[in-house]
């Protein structure tokens, strides 16, 4: 119901919105809750476990009921507080954990069962049979019990994540984060002032405190006008901070369009903020308690200062007549603010005796709440005064209040525990718990307004100060100086019915007490057997009342009982928010090769390579499948000629009077010796002695290497060489650095590979001028060149580079000249083939757990030198006929198919792990031999040679018998690449 | 014979231009990586000046006209928009001038935009005209130098340019679209 004159809503923009399946207007200004609140609507979900009717009982993002699944589909967001959600056009909203609907919920009947459903029931009831608990038990019970849920299908709107630098962060927009920002703004720090609320002011606009002698809602107004006008102050409402981290960072999450009505699809729907922050104020505020009694989960009952704000910011009654139930004074205000409102007070019930409040409405000081009835939704307030006579009120809405508990939430993410002070009956926190952090106002235990301005602008002073600016004298305005006056209570006593303590989780002080009465006396142990506090609620609403009651239990004071850990998230943050940039290839930039182009353009399919896409193959027309076109561009390479781009190598550019020393250290064989103009094939290890990397090296000059490295190890190698040289040998004369990127390069391969290059190059080669394994500059089209005679395919190879920019007007050019000759462009899978019929390694053989001496390079370790990893490669264990052997395997018949990762067995052996042999590596169908070929790891393998061994697929359930044969399939003599 | 035809680093990709913010391919310029040889730190600060130019803190450059020497890490910058004269002997040389994409990042939402993209703290203050940092720019690694109070040079490597595109543009558009809610 509306009461008008009263609110901070705009009456003139009525806004249209469905909820459960029907249409409701509000106000620009409304959440979801008021708007539902003020169409009198009191059902908002069903709760947790026994799937009661539960209504709205806060104003926040405490809210433990009114958890409401908002949008369809993929874009479906589930446990959306309707006290946090703005309402806009086209909102549509659903309550949750019921079935057909809220109001009518078969599960209902979970709740008749309720004397089965105490804490630990599950685990009781569904021991045995064991297996039955993961294929049975669990999914009924997770389907009856729970919140909402999530679409499953992948959401396409966009989230964001942000970065943010500050001196100070005001965590809270309430009188003392206002204050707290006013200080450090004027004296000119930079300010960001973060409220969880899409309107700055935090509990001035649910009161009716008058500051300064204005409403407190219109001085709000008029700092932060001040505030936005200041350059060094950044306003981010609608942003809760939800964790604190080390070094002041903090995570906070903005809800950047969920309150626009079909935001563009540009606009992200949620930032994630890591803001990093000299110095914060936390001015979280409190969270109102409720008090333990029989059935006070009905709809209608409510916190009262939620009750009142209600009223004074949405001009809502949230009932007709309303009963407030308190044990401290500022319960009172709900009744006093309600009453000034022409709303009915059915009466004011206080648990201390030294009560009076002047009104027309009865007061019951010294009596107690012991029951409600009303099954959907409250009806009657059953109380016992102090001798225990029983009366009934009718009342639609009970406002209770058990006191206030300092939102110390983010004070205490680092472990800080918090003290306990008993004049409030509530934890503080204690200072020095967030370094950088001091905490102000009602989150500090401050709770009048006064008190909250004090504090706020006092915090803020100390952090000016500490960072070196002067603070301007600001005034404290005039304002209510009100303390709590509270008496501690948390439960009445023996209630004939369940009195509930954590709504969103279902637990109730039965199930407390019987975790002590089990023996879980810690209170981490207590939260796990009952579950309160967890999930949505994070502690917010049930806490202090809970551990209060287990002290109770086990004859314990309360700070000894302590409470448990407060962890991020204060509040819920959707992992797609946190995960923003991650979405599709967000994750993984794409590199690209100069090629690229070129290749899409002929249909080649693409694949990945660490995060370089290189071209597959590239089909002709008329070729069916894959293996035809690689077969055709294998063929190409072997009689006519091929190109192939290769820049994905790593090349590193060494230089420096130690460089050849340097290499010595990092490969296995000896580079001081290579003269300028020539090329070696290296290998290195790693510090374990395990091969880590091969590649070919160049010398272009005195002092000047360039080094190339597997596409997939470049990084590594990169890292490895700047490690040895910065930990082992800092004081040497070398100097690195990546020019992967620099160069685009191209191998030509083929009996015609010269031929071809012949055409491009201004000054051509021969083959005796430029024998294998040479490298010089040459000029190719009036560019710089630099051309290496390598060959990974086993052909006369070269490898010919150019800076990048020229990369895609060469690939162009040499394709087409290779094709006139009969040639063409090869991929990958040709790539592949070519280096397996040659026995050359990849990093499918050198894996990481494989030694020189298994692929059979153990002589290239240089016995003359030490490098990195050589000692190490010397272990016993490492050498010897017990490795696993690099060798080629043949299928009889040559045309049986074999599978890479199937393992190798004794002919005649049981193919058990307890046989097995070894492991194939790469395999490849040779059309130069017509024969399935594959690299393996064969234990003692040299030995075996020209024997026999089987192959067995478990996967695919294939069995191949294969003869064993030296890794260099084709032209073991070498003499093609010579040529 | 013909000439190779040369193709940009960011060819097709750019400018992508929005009301507050226009990010645009730099020109290409030489980079030549500068690494001081053993005991030579004062002969290539001496090499530099003669540029007009000079060796740079940590996090910082040197500029001079269209030319400007970066920090780009341990004993390490790029002199860029000049050749490296004077430098041969004293100092290991390396063209990178092919290696990177070179953008330009302009207008009152340039800071922003790299908010979204960038982990560190570019407030003008911390991060003024002139400095350099080596950062990520979402998970690609960059070389970024801020040119003006509204202006960033942002260098990714070649390969990556079609993604660091794609994620700035994704943020200038979501700010742009920010900006229009009002």
């Amino acid at each position: 119901m509306r009461i008008a004159g009263k609110g901070l809503i705009d009456r003139s923009e009525t806004v249209g919105f469905r909820f459960d399946g029907r249409d409701y207007t509000g106000f620009r200004g409304d959440t979801l809750a008021s708007a539902l609140l003020a169409s009198g609507v009191r059902i908002f979900g069903r709760s947790f476990k026994y799937h009661r009717p539960r209504g709205v009982m806060t104003t926040g993002s405490e809210e433990p009921n009114a958890l409401v699944t908002v949008g369809r589909g993929a874009r479906q967001v589930p446990n959306v507080r309707a006290t946090v959600q703005e309402i806009h056009a086209g909102l549509e909203a659903r309550g949750q954990n019921a079935w057909p609907s809220i109001g009518l919920d078969l599960m209902g009947v979970n709740d008749l069962f309720a004397p089965f459903f105490g804490a630990g029931f599950y685990y009781k009831t569904f021991m045995w049979p064991r297996a039955f608990w993961e294929s049975l038990y669990e999914p009924v019970i997770r389907r009856a019990a729970g919140l909402g849920a999530l679409s499953g299908k992948s959401n396409d709107e966009a989230y964001e994540k942000a970065w943010a630098f500050c001196d100070l962060l005001v965590i809270g927009s309430g009188p003392a984060g206002l204050m707290a920002a006013l200080v450090a703004g004027r004296a000119g720090a930079d300010v960001i002032l973060v409220e969880e609320d899409s309107r700055m002011g935090g509990r001035l606009l649910l009161e009716s405190h008058q500051i300064a002698g204005r409403p407190g809602a219109d001085w709000a107004a008029d700092v932060l006008a001040e505030l936005g006008a200041l350059p060094n102050v950044r306003l981010m409402p609608r942003t809760t901070v939800t964790g604190a981290y080390d070094g002041g960072t903090y995570g906070a999450l903005e809800r950047v369009a969920l309150h626009i009505a079909g935001p563009d699809d540009d606009v992200p729907r949620e930032g994630f903020w890591r803001i990093v922050a000299r110095r914060a104020v936390l001015a979280s505020g409190a969270h109102e308690r409720q008090i333990a009694f029989a059935n006070n989960d009905r709809p209608g009952i409510m916190t009262a200062g939620a009750v009142r704000g209600y009223l004074n910011r949405w001009g809502v009654a949230a009932g007709k007549s309303v009963t407030v139930f308190g044990n401290n004074d500022y319960a009172h205000r709900t009744a006093r603010d309600l009453s000034a409102a022409g709303v009915r007070i059915a009466a004011l019930i206080d648990l201390r005796e030294d009560v009076a409040m002047p009104g027309d409405f009865p007061v019951h000081a010294g009596c107690r709440v012991i029951d409600t009835v009303g099954r959907r939704g409250l009806r009657e307030v059953v109380i016992a005064d102090r001798e225990g006579k029983v009366s009934r009120i009718v009342s639609d809405c009970l406002a209770v209040s058990g006191g206030w508990n300092p939102a110390l939430h983010l004070a205490c993410h680092l472990n800080g525990r918090p003290d306990w002070r008993e004049d409030i009956a509530a934890f503080v926190p204690r200072a020095g718990m967030v370094p950088g952090l001091t905490v102000a106002g009602a989150a500090n235990g401050a709770f009048s307004t006064h008190a909250c301005l004090a504090e706020g602008a006092a915090a803020a002073e100390a952090v000016v100060e500490d960072l070196g600016l002067r603070a301007a004298k600001t005034d404290l305005p005039q304002a209510e100086d009100a303390g709590v006056r509270i008496r501690a209570y948390w439960e009445v006593p023996e209630p004939k019915h369940r009195a509930w303590l954590d709504f969103a989780n279902d637990v109730t002080t039965k199930d407390v007490r019987l975790a002590a009465q089990e023996n879980y006396r810690s209170v981490e142990h207590m939260k796990r057997y009952t579950t309160q506090g967890m999930a949505p609620d994070q502690g917010k609403n049930s806490n202090v009342a809970a551990l209060a009651i287990l002290a109770d239990a086990t004859g314990r004071a309360i700070p000894e009982t302590g409470t448990t850990t407060f962890r991020p998230p204060y509040t819920p943050v959707s992992i797609a928010a946190m995960g923003a940039g991650g979405q599709g290839k967000g994750f993984a930039p794409e590199r690209r090769t100069t090629s690229d182009g070129a290749a899409r353009d002929r249909g080649a399919p693409m694949i990945e390579a660490g995060l370089w896409y290189r071209a597959a193959y590239f089909p002709r027309p008329g070729e069916a499948s894959w293996r035809e076109s690689c077969d055709r561009e294998v063929r190409m390479v072997r009689e006519r000629v091929g190109v192939a781009d290769v820049s994905t190598l790593g090349k590193i550019d060494i230089q420096g009077r130690d460089a050849g020393r340097f290499l010595d250290l990092v490969y296995t064989n000896t580079f001081s010796t290579l003269k300028p103009g020539r090329v070696r094939y290296g290998l290195m290890l790693r510090e374990d002695g395990m091969v880590m990397d091969d590649g070919t090296t160049a010398c272009l000059g005195e002092g000047h290497y360039l080094m190339t490295t597997t596409t997939a190890a470049a990084g590594q190698v990169m890292r490895h060489l700047d490690f040895v040289h910065q930990a082992h040998c800092p004081d040497w004369d070398v100097r690195m650095i990546s020019v992967t990127e620099s160069w685009a390069q191209f191998a030509v391969a083929g009996p015609l590979a010269r031929e071809l290059l012949n055409s491009v190059l201004e000054t051509p080669i021969d083959g005796a001028a430029f024998p294998f394994l040479s490298c010089g500059e040459v000029r190719v089209m009036e560019v710089e060149a630099r051309l290496f005679r390598i060959s990974f395919s086993g052909e006369a190879g070269y490898e010919i580079a150019v800076p990048a920019r020229f990369g895609a007007a060469l690939w162009r050019d040499l394709v087409a000249r290779a094709e006139s000759l009969g040639g063409g462009a090869y991929g990958m899978e040709a790539l592949n083939v070519l280096r397996i019929e040659k026995g050359f390694i990849t990093h499918a053989e050198i894996h990481g757990r494989v030694t020189a001496f298994d692929i059979g390079l153990q002589g290239m370790v240089s016995a003359k030198k030490d490098c990195i990893g050589k000692a190490a490669s010397q272990r016993p264990g490492l050498t010897g006929p017990e490795r696993e052997q690099l060798v080629g395997l043949r299928p009889i018949p040559a045309g049986r198919a074999i599978a890479a990762g199937a393992h190798l067995f004794d002919e005649g052996a049981a193919a058990v792990a307890s046989n097995d042999r070894g492991y194939v590596t790469s395999v490849c169908w040779s059309p130069t031999l017509r024969s399935h070929l594959a690299l393996a790891f064969l234990k003692d393998g040299r030995a075996r040679i020209g024997g026999r061994v089987k192959l067995v697929d478990h996967l695919r359930k294939a069995e191949v018998l294969c003869e064993v044969t030296h890794p260099v399939f084709f032209d073991p003599e070498g003499g093609r690449a010579r040529a | 014979m013909p000439r190779l035809i040369e193709t940009a680093a960011c060819e097709g990709l750019l400018p992508v231009v929005l009301p507050e913010v226009r990010l645009s391919e730099l020109p290409f310029a030489p980079v030549t990586s500068v690494a001081a040889f053993a005991g030579k730190d004062r002969a290539v600060g001496t090499a530099l000046r003669k540029l007009g130019l000079g060796w740079p803190e940590p996090g910082r450059s040197v500029r001079a006209g269209e030319a400007a020497c970066l920090w780009t890490g341990r004993d390490q910058a790029f002199l860029i928009g000049a050749a490296p004269e004077g430098l041969a002997g004293v100092a290991a040389l390396t063209d990178q001038s092919d290696g990177w994409a070179r953008m330009r990042l302009q207008g009152p939402g340039a800071e922003a935009v790299l908010a979204r993209l960038v982990p560190i703290d570019l407030r003008v203050a911390a991060f003024p005209e002139g400095a350099v940092a080596r950062s990520g720019l979402n998970h690609m690694m960059m070389v970024l130098m801020r040119e003006g109070p509204q202006a960033f040079q942002i260098m990714v490597f070649r390969s990556m340019a079609g993604s660091a595109v794609h994620e700035l543009a994704v943020a200038m558009k979501a700010l742009a679209a920010r900006a229009a809610l009002g």
